[in-house]
């Protein structure tokens, strides 16, 4: 245990490159990306939930790609393009956004930027999903207070929305 | 008790910049709570309550006094008042309140309570300042206040051509006497009320800048991460901490106390520059625990104890006619026994705190919080400081479902904040905010039904078993008396059934409770509605006509609910083979809402094909907001149906995250149609809470009519029934 401790304790310097900002931070190795994220980088919008790679509120793109910062180490993120909530759009004006206000999905909201971090990475991938396509995407991400029914809703128009005018 | 608030300090409070307006009611003065004043021109504000505050050469800003935890107040609470001042939301800054006193003591969310108890209330307050704004400007114009109209935040006289914006007329306005009955509005007018209103928190919380309390900073704080007891009742003996501090970054190991109900449990607290490096400090802490013997506590062997005490006669909850005659002389008997489980709350954010102890001994808290007046008063006297000398910044409460009604989690900021000098920011891991506890507790059910010759109802009793949330919080708990906390809604239910008997039999715990959304009904309304379907079964009734034959035109509200569902659901069509349908509907002190479930045989399980929701407000302000409850409460009922649940042995709790402790996936979750009787009127029932009691009887109803299995435990695993 204590020898582990001690390993842990190493620091290094990392360059994060999140929302195409270029952030030096002087970390633990194993930090995860979500605390580097939120502590270090000072970026709020990515949430904590479980810590271990259950819940999805920490959802964030690497190179497009939908990863559990949770779970992620620090590390690993380096040298790739990290996007948060944050860097999506200046107003609001993401398709995705804009269905969430449409079909004004968010009740407590703590879960939300998780969700809308993996359907941007999914519509990206899958312009015309189908109804069980878009539950499939986004079954990973959980919400206690139950605002599926409506993200289903929202995920479907954030999909026409893109069509109309591609973001 | 009179408050005196000097007006610097309320000015500090509003940051207002003028002589405006200020309106409110007198409010801590518990006498004359209600009675609108106007507080613009004292130079002492005694115990009042401003609510809305129109700055001449600022904005108009309204004071949102129930914590926003997802279930929309902070759209439909200022929405009240905006409404009787022809003000939309756009041209208003919402305010969260923090507990002021002047601010009154119902700042809270809970008990699905802030509309039903509020409604008018903060409607007149809207109303007193649209008046002498209307008056301010029709005397200085010389036209009638009658010809007067407000529009957009303005006053105009149309005539005349004339108009003043309301921040031009405020000085003026504060002069005037504050109307004792405004006149509201007709609600045929209402531009917010009743109306689909987008939430102003909407987009805050679709691009991360909607700031909860987990997410506040302060320069020079400390995180910190606790280890606390894994056995409930545990006692700390000692602690090592020579790891803990060669971990980089990790500044204090120091103890607190976490008060929980009647509890007091000790942590020790790893405080460091940054969070993970404090969890890291704990993980390399080695604690000593006493476990006082609560090693040994087994749920399972708990449950045992339950069943064995159901045996004893209890005590009377209500009785009507004569229970034991009618059901000793009836011709059909039967009984039946119902369990349900404990289980968590886990809100998405766990519970964490910022608290800043300051040297002046004044104490400034940042938290995710149900219950900022009762933080105030209670701090106050357990740490002996003015209540005026506690702030509370209440954030944006990432879901509460009760959980957040009990501030444990603060006092364990608060503490560490004063003992290491410094701002100190306690976030709970998910595995703390599992284990820990407190939990929804559970409630067994026995049940005696009796039907006379004609296969009508004519006794019934329901006799619950159960620990008590009462006990867990109040020292003073009586256990010779029945438990009204604990037999929520067994005796309200609007079926008329000539004899009846509701028992209480309480059993001892030593494990945090708490209410949990929808409290006790969320599990006595599944073994209530269950029992009443074995009884429309034996009777060889359709347990929907069974329903309404219990209610005559006395109990209009449940009829016209059912009624509803049966409509909207088609009750009476015929539903494909291996498909089943069941109804539940439960009405207690939050409100009266009920289900029609569909489901169908899917290989050994269940498939839920569509739940309809009815929920009976009477008057309300949001439907697009009460569909998103209804919906969410049906999520949240169905994970409390089907999922795990809490258990606890050698006095720990075994599940740790949601891994093993699940909650329901959207690829889990039926489509739902939700329906809103609202006719209007001042008898007004709650949104937050009704919508979840009904699910798990309907489900487990709809499971019976499809395959003939009776559910009699929760939870059950629907894939296997
Ligand atoms: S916090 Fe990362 S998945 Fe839950
Ligand atoms: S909106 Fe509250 S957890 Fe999803």
């Amino acid at each position: 245990m204590l020898n582990w401790c001690l390993q842990l304790s190493f620091m290094a310097a990392i360059t994060l490159t999140v929302n195409n900002k270029q952030y030096k931070i002087d970390v633990d190795p194993q930090m995860p990306l979500l605390w580097a994220i939120r502590d270090f980088v000072g970026l709020k919008g990515t949430k904590f939930g479980c810590g271990m790679a259950q819940c999805g509120a920490c959802t964030v793109l690497m190179d497009g790609n939908p990863v559990r910062s949770c779970s992620t180490p620090v590390t690993a993120a380096a040298n790739k393009k990290i996007s948060t909530i944050e860097g999506l759009s200046d107003n609001l004006e993401h398709p995705v956004q804009q269905a969430w206000i449409e079909f004004q999905v968010p009740q407590c909201g703590y879960c939300q930027s998780g969700q809308i971090m993996t359907a941007v990475a999914f519509l990206k991938k899958n312009p015309n999903p189908t109804e069980e396509q878009i539950d499939a995407a986004m079954q990973g991400n959980l919400c206690r207070c139950g605002t599926y029914p409506r993200i289903r809703k929202a995920v479907k128009r954030a999909a026409e929305l893109m069509k109309a005018k591609p973001f | 008790m009179r408050t005196t608030l000097s007006r610097r300090r309320f000015l500090r409070l509003s940051s207002f910049t003028g002589a405006g307006l200020i309106i409110g009611l007198n409010g801590v003065d518990g006498k004359a709570f209600g009675q609108l004043v106007n507080l613009s021109n004292d130079a002492e504000l005694v115990g009042v309550t401003p609510f809305v505050l129109i700055d001449p050469k600022g904005g108009i800003t309204i004071y949102n006094t129930k914590p926003e935890l997802g279930q929309g107040t902070f759209q439909s609470i200022p929405s009240l008042i905006a409404e009787e001042l022809d003000l939309t939301l756009d041209l208003v800054t919402i305010r969260q309140s923090g507990g002021q006193i002047e601010l009154g003591a119902d700042q809270f969310s809970g008990g699905s309570a802030s509309i039903r108890t509020s409604y008018t209330k903060y409607r007149k307050v809207g109303a007193a300042a649209r008046e002498m704004l209307v008056t301010a400007a029709s005397q200085a114009w010389g036209v009638p206040a009658q010809e007067c109209i407000t529009e957009n935040g303005k006053v105009l006289h149309k005539a005349s051509n004339r108009s003043a914006t309301y921040q031009e007329l405020a000085a003026t306005a504060a002069k005037l006497e504050v109307p004792k009955e405004p006149k509201l509005k007709d609600p045929s007018k209402f531009i917010l009320l009743g109306k689909r209103v987008k939430r102003p928190d909407i987009p805050l919380k679709s691009n991360g800048t909607a700031v909860f309390g987990i997410d506040v900073e302060v320069p020079g704080m400390l995180y910190a991460s606790i280890e606390r007891c894994p056995v409930f009742g545990g006692k700390l003996i000692s602690f090592d901490d020579s790891a803990t501090k060669k971990v980089k970054g990790v500044q204090q190991v120091i103890t607190c106390e976490r008060l929980i109900g009647k509890y007091r449990f000790e942590g020790v607290a790893v405080l460091a520059d940054n969070y993970w490096a404090a969890v890291q400090g704990r993980k390399a802490l080695k604690v000593k625990w006493d476990y006082q013997g609560y090693d040994k506590f087994s749920l399972t062997a708990y449950e045992q104890q339950l069943r064995e005490l159901a045996k004893s006669e209890g005590v009377v909850d209500h009785t009507k006619g004569d229970f034991d005659k009618a059901y000793a002389a009836a011709p059909t008997k039967l009984e039946a026994f119902y369990e349900t489980p404990m289980v968590s709350h886990s809100p998405m954010e766990p519970m964490n705190c910022l608290a800043h102890w300051k040297e002046n001994n004044q104490i400034e808290i940042w938290t995710s919080t149900q219950v900022p007046f009762s933080i105030k008063n209670s701090f106050s006297k357990e740490y002996k400081v003015k209540p005026e000398d506690i702030t509370v910044h209440v954030q944006f409460n990432g879901g509460g479902f009760g959980r957040r009604l009990y501030p444990d989690y603060v006092h364990e900021a608060v503490q560490l904040s004063k003992k290491a000098g410094k701002p100190v920011k306690a976030i709970w891991t998910r595995e703390d905010d599992t284990q820990q506890g407190p939990f929804r507790p559970m409630t067994f059910s026995a049940f005696k039904g009796a039907l006379d010759a004609n296969k009508k109802p004519v006794a019934f009793q329901h006799k619950v078993i159960s620990p008590s949330i009462g006990a867990a919080t109040n020292p003073n708990y009586d256990k010779t008396k029945t438990d009204g906390g604990m037999t929520e809604g067994i005796s309200e239910q609007a079926y008329e059934i000539p004899n009846m008997k509701n028992l209480y039999v309480h059993a001892d715990m030593h494990v945090p409770l708490a209410a949990w959304r929808a409290v006790t009904s969320t599990t006595l309304a599944f073994s209530h509605e269950s029992f009443l379907d074995e009884m429309a079964v034996k009777a060889g009734a359709d347990p929907m006509a069974f329903r309404l034959s219990m209610l005559d035109s006395k109990h209009s509200d449940t009829k016209r609910l059912l009624e509803k569902l049966k409509e909207v659901s088609n009750w009476d069509k015929p539903l494909p083979a291996g498909w089943g349908r069941g109804v539940a509907q439960w009405e207690f002190f939050a409100g009266l809402a009920g289900n029609v479930v569909e489901v169908s045989k899917k290989g050994d399980g269940i498939k839920i094909e569509k739940v309809y929701a009815v929920i009976d407000l009477g008057t309300m302000v949001n439907p697009d907001m009460v569909e998103a409850q209804v919906e969410g409460a049906i999520v949240m009922a169905i994970t409390a149906a089907i999922k795990n649940g809490i258990r606890i042995e050698n006095g720990k709790t075994i599940q740790s995250n949601f891994h093993n402790n699940p909650i329901l996936k959207i690829t889990e979750t039926p489509p739902i149609e939700v329906f809103i009787l609202a006719e209007g009127g001042e008898k007004i029932k709650g949104v937050g809470e009704p919508g979840l009691p009904p699910l798990a009887p309907a489900l487990c109803n709809a499971i019976f009519a499809a395959t003939g299995k009776r559910i009699r435990r929760l939870p059950f695993d629907i894939n296997k029934i």
